[in-house]
C-alpha cells in the first residue's frame, strides 16, 4: 500500500469528492501506473482518499491511499514524481510513500478559515471571535442527510488563533481577493485545530458558529483551507 | 499550456465567481481548467471565437464535433476557441442578480469581448438557451440587430440542416462536417477584419465558401394558406447549398488529446468515431440520410488513435461509435486488437447500437471480458410489416436469438426502443411490441443460467417526429392524445413484473416536430417562449408546454401547421435550399416504398441511388 500526498487548490477546489476520486484514477492511468484492481462484476482500481473535502474548500494536505498493481515496476516513492506532469490545475503531488500510519489513527485538522468583509473588518473583531471560540458550549446546526442536528463543537476544537493578517493564503484562485492591501484589511482569518475523525468537525462550521452567535459579525464570504493532519498525540499524520 | 493560466483569468469575473459558486449545484462545471484545455498568450491572438454550446456542460462536453472543432480551430495561429456552455437554472439566476456577464471557460473573458460566436446545435428544444446565452452574454438577439463585425453569430450541427427556426437569430450557418470549412470560415472573418469589411460585405464573401448559408441572401414568400410560395435567393446567392463533408476521414484531425473534464460528463470515455454516415437507410432517420456518404476509417488508424487517446486521458472506458458500429466494415480487426490491448488494462470496451446478427452476438460475449454492459434493441416497430415500413432492418428471429445467447450467457437485463406514432401504424402492430416484449420474458424463462436473479425488461417508447431529411419529411405527426392512447394501450398489455414501461413526453414530442419542420416565422414563437421564461427545454425540471403555447398564441402561429398538417408532395419546403446530397426523388422513392412496406436494402447489397456518393471525389462510397 502506498500514499500519495497532495494540494487540491485552485479550479480544482470545485470539484467534488467523486470528482477528485475520478481525476486521479484517470493520473494514475496517465503517470502510467498500474493499480490493483478489485474482483468481481465491475473491477475497481484500489484507490481512496482519507478524508473526503467539502467543495469549494482548499487543502495542502491530502492524502490519498493506492495499491499498485503487481508487477509494476513504479516505485512507490517514485509515484508522486510521474503524477506531476499529468496532474490537472490545482492538484500538486507532494510526496508519494509506502505504508504510513493507519488510517485509524487520523485525529487532528488543523484548518484556516478566511473571513471577508466587504465593508471592512469590524473593529473589534478579533476580540469578539476569540471570546466566541473560547466558549465552553457552542452549539452548532449541522445538516447531515438526516436533516437537521445540533452539535456542540467547542470540545472538538483546540489552539484555536484570530489574526488580523493573514499569512500565505495560497497562491489558488480563492486568494485573489488577498492580492492588495486593501483588501487584506477587509480580511480575518481564524486558524485552529480540529477533531478529524470520530467524531469529525467540518471546519466551515466555525463559521455558522459566527453566523449563529454573534451574527453582526457574519463574514460575506468564508474561504476555508486544510493546512495539516495529525495523529491523537499531536504528530504531524503521514 | 497550462502555467501562468491563474494570472491569466479575468480576475474582476473571479471575484463574482467566487461569491456564486458555493450557491450552485455542480460548480466544476464553470470554472474550466481542465486538463489540456487550450489557454493562449492574447498578444498572440488576433481572433478569439467563443465556442458556444446551447446545453449544460455535461452534454456539450460529451458532443464529438465540439471536440473536433475545437481542436481545429486552435491549431491556427493567432486564434483562440473557448468554450462557453448553457448554465443550469440556478447558475443563470445567480449570474444574473450578480451581474456576471456569459464568460468564456478558459480566459473567464466575457463573451462580449469576442470576435466570433459559434454555436453548435444538435436538438432543436436547445433553441432557447442559443437565447439565453446571447442575452447573458449582452449581446443583441437579432442578426439585423448587430451592425459591426464584431459578434458575428454563426452555427452548425444536426439542427442546421434546417436553419430556418433560427434565422433571425444567427448571421449564417456552416453546413455538414466543419473540420475544412470553421477554418476557412475564421480565415475569411480575419481576412474581412484586415480590411475593415462591413458585416454585408463579410457576409457576401463568406457565403463563397462552400457549404455556408446565409439567410438574409433569401426572401421567403408566402401563399394567403401559409405555404411557402418561393423562396427567392437575392442576385449572386446560390440557389441552394450543399454541405461539406470530409474527403479522407483518415486523414481528417481528430482529439487524441481530449480536455479530460473534472466533472462527470454524459459519455464519459473515449469516443473513438470508426464511421460516418450509414449504410441503412431507416426512413425515419435524419442522421441516417444527412451523414452520408458512409465513409469508414482504416482500422490501423483508429488503433493508434484509441491507443493514444487512452494513454493520453487516462480513460478507463471507450466506446466505437458511429450511427451504426455493426456495419463498421473493419470491425472484426479492429475489435481484436483493441479488445486485447483493453483487457489487458482493464479498460471497458462498448459498442453501441450492435445489431442482433451472428458476429455482433460473439462481439458481446467478448466484450464482457473487462464488464458485462447491458442488452440493448433498437426494434422501433412491434412487427416484421412496420419495421419494413421503416426499414429497419431487424427481425424478431434476431433479437430472439441473442436474447437466448445472451440469458444463457448471465445476461439479465434487456433494453428495448421503439416509435410510437409512426407512419402506416396500427393498434395491432402496437400490440405487437407487447407481443415481442413476450417472446422475449418467455426466452428468458427458457434459457436463463440464473432464474433466482430474475430479469428486468425496459420497454422505451418515443413519440415519432418527422424530421427534415427523410423518407418521412412530408409526413404528419400523430396528435399527441392519439400518441397517448397508443402509450395506453401498450401499457395495459405489458402485465408482468419483469417488464418497465417508459415513454417519452408527449408535449415535448410535439414541440420538436414544430421546429424541426418550422420555417422562419417560428423565429417570433421561440423568442415569445424564451421571453416568457422559456429554457432548458430539452430538460423535464425545466420544461414548460405552457409557455410555448402561450408563445404560439403570442404569434398568432398554430402549431399544427408544422406537426399534424403534414406537408404536401408538391409543396416548397423551408428547407430546400438545403442540399445534404441525398436527393428530394430519393426521399420521395423512400416514401412511396414505406407505403408499400417495401425495404430498401442497405448499400452494400446495392446502391440505391441517394444521391450522397455526388459529394465524392470519384463517386464511390464506403472505400
Amino acid at each position: 500500500m502506498g500514499r500519495l500526498r497532495f494540494t487540491k487548490e485552485g479550479v480544482a477546489v470545485w470539484s467534488s469528492h467523486l470528482d477528485l476520486m475520478r481525476a486521479l484514477m484517470r493520473c494514475f492511468r496517465r503517470a502510467g501506473i498500474d493499480l490493483k484492481h478489485s474482483q468481481g462484476f465491475t473491477p475497481h482500481p484500489e484507490l481512496s482518499i482519507l478524508m473526503p473535502l467539502s467543495v469549494g474548500v482548499e487543502s495542502q494536505c491530502e492524502l490519498a491511499e493506492f495499491t499498485l498493481a503487481e508487477g509494476c515496476p513504479v516505485p512507490i516513492k517514485e509515484v508522486a514524481a510521474r503524477m506531476a506532469p499529468v496532474l490537472p490545475a490545482g492538484l500538486r503531488a507532494l510526496e508519494s510513500y509506502e505504508g504510513g500510519k493507519k488510517a485509524g489513527k487520523l485525529a487532528w485538522l488543523r484548518a484556516r478559515l478566511t473571513l471577508t468583509y466587504d465593508g471592512g473588518v469590524p473593529a473589534d473583531a478579533e476580540a469578539a471571535l476569540t471570546a466566541l471560540f473560547a466558549r465552553p458550549s457552542l452549539v452548532v446546526e449541522k445538516f447531515g442527510k438526516k436533516g437537521p442536528t445540533e452539535m456542540d463543537i467547542a470540545p472538538m476544537l483546540r489552539d484555536l488563533s484570530v489574526l488580523q493578517t493573514p499569512e500565505n493564503a495560497g497562491d489558488g484562485f480563492l486568494a485573489s481577493l488577498e492580492r492588495t492591501k486593501e483588501e487584506r484589511a477587509s480580511t480575518l482569518s481564524v486558524e485552529a485545530v480540529v477533531a478529524a475523525q470520530n467524531p469529525t468537525l467540518n471546519p466551515l462550521l466555525l463559521a455558522t458558529a459566527i453566523e449563529t452567535h454573534l451574527p453582526t459579525y457574519k463574514p460575506d464570504l468564508v474561504r476555508c483551507r486544510r493546512l495539516e493532519i495529525y495523529d491523537a498525540d499531536g504528530a504531524v499524520f503521514r | 499550456m497550462e502555467h501562468g493560466r491563474e494570472n491569466a483569468m479575468n480576475e474582476q469575473i473571479d471575484q463574482l465567481l467566487q461569491r456564486i459558486l458555493p450557491t450552485v449545484q455542480k460548480p466544476a462545471r464553470y470554472v474550466g481548467g481542465e486538463y489540456n484545455q487550450t489557454v493562449k498568450n492574447l498578444r498572440e491572438v488576433d481572433t478569439r471565437v467563443a465556442f458556444c454550446f446551447p446545453d449544460t456542460y455535461e452534454i456539450g462536453m460529451s458532443n464529438l464535433g465540439i471536440r473536433i472543432l475545437y481542436g481545429i480551430v486552435n491549431q491556427m495561429e493567432g486564434v483562440w476557441c473557448e468554450r462557453v456552455f448553457t448554465p443550469w437554472g440556478d447558475m443563470e439566476d445567480a449570474m444574473r442578480t450578480a451581474g456576471l456577464p456569459l464568460y468564456a471557460l478558459e480566459s473567464h473573458d466575457p463573451v462580449v469581448d469576442f470576435d466570433m460566436i459559434a454555436f453548435s446545435v444538435g436538438y432543436e428544444m436547445s433553441y432557447t438557451n442559443i437565447l439565453t446565452m446571447l442575452d447573458l452574454a449582452g449581446i443583441p438577439l437579432h442578426a439585423a440587430e448587430r451592425s459591426g463585425l464584431q459578434h458575428v453569430v454563426f452555427a452548425g450541427g444536426a439542427c442546421t440542416y434546417n436553419p430556418e427556426p433560427l434565422a433571425d437569430f444567427v448571421d449564417f450557418f456552416s453546413l455538414g462536417e466543419g473540420e475544412e470549412s470553421t477554418v476557412e470560415i475564421v480565415n475569411c472573418y480575419r481576412e474581412a477584419k484586415r480590411k475593415g469589411l462591413s458585416k454585408q460585405d463579410f457576409l457576401w464573401e463568406v457565403g463563397k465558401i462552400p457549404g455556408v448559408y446565409v439567410p438574409s441572401h433569401y426572401e421567403h414568400r408566402y401563399k394567403p394558406d401559409g405555404t411557402l410560395e418561393a423562396i427567392v435567393p437575392l442576385p449572386g446567392a446560390p440557389k441552394t447549398v450543399t454541405k461539406r463533408i470530409v474527403q479522407n476521414l483518415d486523414a481528417a484531425w481528430y482529439p487524441t488529446e481530449p480536455i479530460v473534464p473534472m466533472t462527470e460528463i454524459v459519455h464519459d470515455r473515449m469516443n473513438l468515431e470508426v464511421m460516418r454516415g450509414c449504410i441503412r437507410g431507416c426512413r425515419f432517420c435524419q442522421a441516417g440520410y444527412t451523414y452520408r456518404p458512409v465513409r469508414p476509417r482504416t482500422p490501423e488508424t483508429l488503433y493508434e488513435q484509441a491507443v493514444h487517446a487512452l494513454e493520453f486521458s487516462g480513460d478507463s472506458e471507450i466506446t466505437l461509435s458511429s450511427l451504426s458500429t455493426s456495419d463498421y466494415k473493419y470491425l472484426e480487426p479492429l475489435t481484436d486488437r483493441l479488445t486485447e490491448y483493453c483487457v489487458a488494462r482493464k479498460i471497458n470496451m462498448s459498442v453501441p447500437s450492435l445489431r442482433a446478427d451472428n458476429f455482433s452476438r460473439d462481439l458481446m460475449l467478448k466484450l464482457q471480458k473487462v464488464r458485462k454492459s447491458g442488452l440493448t434493441f433498437a426494434a422501433e416497430a412491434g412487427t416484421q410489416r412496420l419495421r419494413d415500413a421503416i426499414n429497419k432492418n431487424v427481425t424478431e428471429e434476431d433479437i430472439l436469438t441473442t436474447c437466448q445467447i445472451a440469458f444463457a450467457g448471465g445476461w439479465n437485463n434487456v433494453k428495448l426502443y421503439f416509435m410510437l406514432g409512426l407512419p402506416t401504424e396500427t393498434d395491432e402492430e402496437v400490440l405487437g411490441i407487447a407481443e415481442l416484449v413476450y417472446k422475449i420474458y418467455n426466452t428468458w424463462k427458457d434459457y436463463a443460467s440464473n432464474k433466482k436473479r430474475g430479469v428486468r425488461i425496459h420497454v422505451a417508447v418515443a413519440f415519432f417526429v418527422p424530421k427534415p431529411f427523410t423518407g418521412f419529411q412530408w409526413e404528419a405527426q400523430t396528435t399527441p392524445e392519439e400518441y397517448l392512447r397508443r402509450c395506453k394501450l401498450l401499457k395495459e398489455h405489458l402485465n408482468n413484473k419483469s417488464v418497465e414501461f417508459n415513454y417519452h413526453e408527449a408535449q415535448l414530442s410535439e414541440l420538436e416536430a414544430m421546429l424541426a419542420r418550422g420555417d422562419r416565422r417560428l423565429g417570433a414563437v421561440i423568442e415569445a417562449a424564451w421571453r416568457r421564461g422559456a429554457k432548458l427545454d430539452g430538460w423535464m425540471e425545466y420544461f414548460d408546454y405552457d409557455k410555448w403555447i402561450a408563445a404560439l398564441q403570442d404569434c398568432g402561429v398554430d402549431r399544427h401547421f408544422y406537426t399534424t398538417r403534414g406537408f404536401g408532395l408538391d409543396e416548397v419546403l423551408p428547407w430546400d435550399t438545403i442540399d445534404p446530397g441525398v436527393r428530394k426523388s430519393f426521399l420521395l422513392r423512400e416514401r412511396e416504398r414505406a407505403y408499400r412496406s417495401e425495404i430498401t436494402p442497405d448499400c452494400r447489397h446495392g446502391c440505391a441511388g441517394c444521391g450522397a456518393n455526388c459529394l465524392l471525389e470519384g463517386g464511390v462510397c464506403d472505400g
